[in-house]
């Protein structure tokens, strides 16, 4: 157990935290405003990673223009969804709209199968960005450094977002009292469709990183991440941007140290020790480690 | 007078809810090897899980999405008892010397199943019924995942991720449909029970339910209990059914699957499991064509795998958008007319025929 394993680990963890944390925001910004888990989230982020796959084999469009178009793309399913299947039923009981929630995800999933298949896809990308170097003791892969550095420029951007613009100014709002800002002028539809926005694009840029660490895209692929995202949301205080962030830092880290110090009979159970590390969070602190404690949650 | 309706007459209900399910089911019961008769017993199988999902889900409003982990319990446990000492001592060498020896029989495996998992469900209640709304739906999910890291992992036990085969088929029509009956019985009495009526008013209002003397705690633990000990029955059946039973039968699809069928039934209605079952596992046989390409007015289309699911995702939608409680709501129709004694007595009461006769020429007037 040397240190250089250890923090190898580490940066793993911070590596795998730094996508949940992409993926926890879109959850955390639409659960804060709607009080919906949109468990569709994890598959948007697969049709993201699709969409890149298509442009780039198919279509031959260079890696960064197929990001931004499939961003685009997902954008669109984004609002879509938002304006079918949870528009209608905005007022309706949690779990009415978790159930739809459900559906959605089940329909893309059926849908990207039907398109292609249910079979891995390879998922390669170009060798300069996952060559790893090394940097005294730790080694890193250019696509690890791109990673911190997006994570970090949409952490900032959205903070200022959130804290200095008009409409972010109007999420804020909504998401403490929908009634109250509807009141005083705020245009809900406008708030829920640019929040729905901002988590499909970050959806995809996670996705991507996702499927450059597997190597490989099938229909399910967002599925469990996604969920995982989303636990990483509850533990940090779902609604909270920073809880969102340092809840997915938490869990990235804990994952990928429980995988490399337990004992290999254990490391199966990686995914299970999540949730088990979200359900002991909620016992203790049922608003989540950096959530309000005003108002009843769970 | 009052107009009556043809659902009103004890006699047509009868003949709707009784006489032809039960002429359906003696039918196929006679052939066990036909494809209609698998399609009946998994529309069983699913009507008794459904029905312990509603118990929860609608009737005490904790959102559960934990079944499929209830499910697998029984399966596994249950299967525990009805195999063979061979194939225990090859597929799960890990099991204590006096279980590999033993085989009892199937109800009192099923039994077993169900405690075990009701067991299960009370040790979990305790932390799961702190959480409210979403959060005990994320918190059952993560208990799926659990369950089927665990599964996969002691292999021992479980035999890994490769499954146990060769489980005895013992759910038949007779068996399935004999829990499905006792099942929709233990629900329709517990819920004119004073116990259930406080289930109800503890969905409707904890706080008001609470100060006319309900204990929300043992209330929620033990309706999770009783739902979970359901669960592991249908776990039971459902793995005797498909005589392989591998964690990945009971993964997050089929706990998704399971809720699906109560919200477009209606969870609120235990007779909606069963009209919820029913079209979930009759439509999909209907749609089957499509998959493979049906020619349809000369246009060949093209093979689309997954399409039934698709459909069944969208009609979910739009249930949800335009008929929230489900297709039954809060009417219990099919089950007050199986458990109740004016249905079978009406076959010997004069006026009962006068009144079936009644609507129909009520209509001709009409018309």
């Amino acid at each position: 157990m040397t240190t250089s394993f250890i923090l190898g680990m580490l940066m793993s963890g911070l590596k795998l935290g730094s996508i949940y944390a992409i993926v926890a925001i879109g959850y955390s910004i639409v659960y804060g405003i709607l009080r919906l888990i949109n468990f569709a989230h994890g598959d948007i982020m697969t049709v993201g990673v699709y969409m890149i796959l298509v442009l780039m084999n198919k279509a031959g469009v260079p890696l960064f223009a197929s990001v931004i178009l499939s961003m685009g793309f997902s954008v669109v399913v984004g609002l879509l969804i938002e304006r079918l299947a949870y528009r209608p039923i905005r007022d309706a009981s949690e779990e009415a709209t978790l159930i739809s929630s459900l559906a959605v995800s089940s329909l893309l999933q059926n849908i990207l199968q039907m398109v292609f298949s249910a079979q891995r896809e390879p998922f390669i990308l170009p060798t300069f960005l996952t060559e790893s170097h090394k940097y005294g003791i730790i080694s890193l892969s250019l696509i690890n450094i791109i990673t911190f550095i997006v994570t970090a420029i949409f952490l900032v951007t959205l903070y200022f977002v959130l804290t200095k613009t008009k409409i972010g100014i109007a999420m804020r709002a909504c998401s403490e009292n929908m009634k109250a800002s509807r009141l005083m002028g705020v245009s809900i539809n406008k708030v829920v469709m640019f929040s729905f926005a901002i988590g499909s694009a970050l959806a995809v840029i996670a996705g991507l990183l996702l499927a450059g660490e597997y190597k490989t895209v099938y229909p399910t692929l967002g599925f469990v991440p996604g969920l995982k995202a989303f636990c990483a949301a509850v533990i940090g205080g779902i609604g909270s941007l920073g809880g969102a962030v340092a809840g997915a830092f938490i869990i990235g880290v804990a994952e990928m140290l429980f995988a490399g110090l337990a004992p290999t009979s254990m490391t199966a159970y990686r995914d299970a020790f999540v949730f088990l590390l979200m359900v002991i969070v909620l016992l203790f602190r049922p608003n989540g480690i950096f959530g309000s404690t005003e108002g009843e949650r769970s | 007078m009052k107009k009556t309706r043809l659902i009103d007459c004890n006699l047509f209900r009868l003949l709707c809810f009784v006489i032809i399910p039960l002429a359906v089911l003696v039918i196929f019961a006679l052939k066990p090897k036909s494809y209609v008769t698998g399609i009946i017993i998994t529309m069983g199988i699913y009507i008794v899980l459904c029905a312990s999902q509603n118990l929860i889900n609608g009737f005490s409003g904790m959102f559960s999405m934990g079944h499929a982990a209830f499910m697998a319990i029984g399966a596994y446990i249950s299967a525990f008892f009805t195999l063979s000492t061979n194939v225990k001592q090859s597929m799960t060498p890990g099991l204590p010397q006096w279980l590999i020896n033993t085989q009892i029989p199937f109800g009192f495996a099923l039994i077993i199943g169900g405690l075990a998992a009701a067991i299960v469900a009370v040790i979990i209640g305790f932390p799961v019924c702190r959480t409210k709304g979403h959060y005990l739906s994320v918190v059952t999910l993560a208990l799926v995942v659990v369950v089927k890291a665990v599964i996969d992992n002691q292999s021992d036990l479980t035999n890994g991720s490769r499954g146990i085969a060769g489980v005895p088929a013992k759910s038949n029509i007779v068996t399935v449909y004999i829990c499905v009956v006792i099942t929709l019985f233990v629900m329709y009495r517990l819920l004119r029970s004073a116990y259930g009526r406080g289930l109800i008013a503890m969905r409707d209002d904890p706080v008001a339910a609470q100060t006319l003397g309900i204990n929300l705690v043992t209330k929620k633990i033990s309706c999770f209990a009783i739902s979970a000990f359901f669960a592991g029955v249908g776990g039971g059946l459902w793995g005797h059914y498909l005589t392989t039973i591998s964690s990945s039968n009971f993964y997050f699809m089929k706990s998704f699957d399971i809720v699906e069928i109560s919200i477009i039934g209606g969870m609120f209605s235990m007779s909606g499991a069963i009209v919820g079952s029913a079209l979930f596992t009759i439509l999909p046989e209907f749609l089957a064509p499509l998959e493979g390409g049906l020619r349809l007015g000369g246009i060949k289309l093209p093979t689309m795998f997954g399409l039934s699911n698709i459909i069944m995702a969208v009609i979910l939608i739009l249930l949800i958008i335009f008929r929230r409680q489900g297709l039954m709501g809060t009417n219990e129709v099919v089950l007050d007319t199986w458990f109740s004694k004016e249905t079978y007595l009406s076959l010997f009461k004069p006026e009962e025929y006068r009144k079936l006769a009644n609507v129909f020429r009520k209509k001709e007037k009409t018309d």
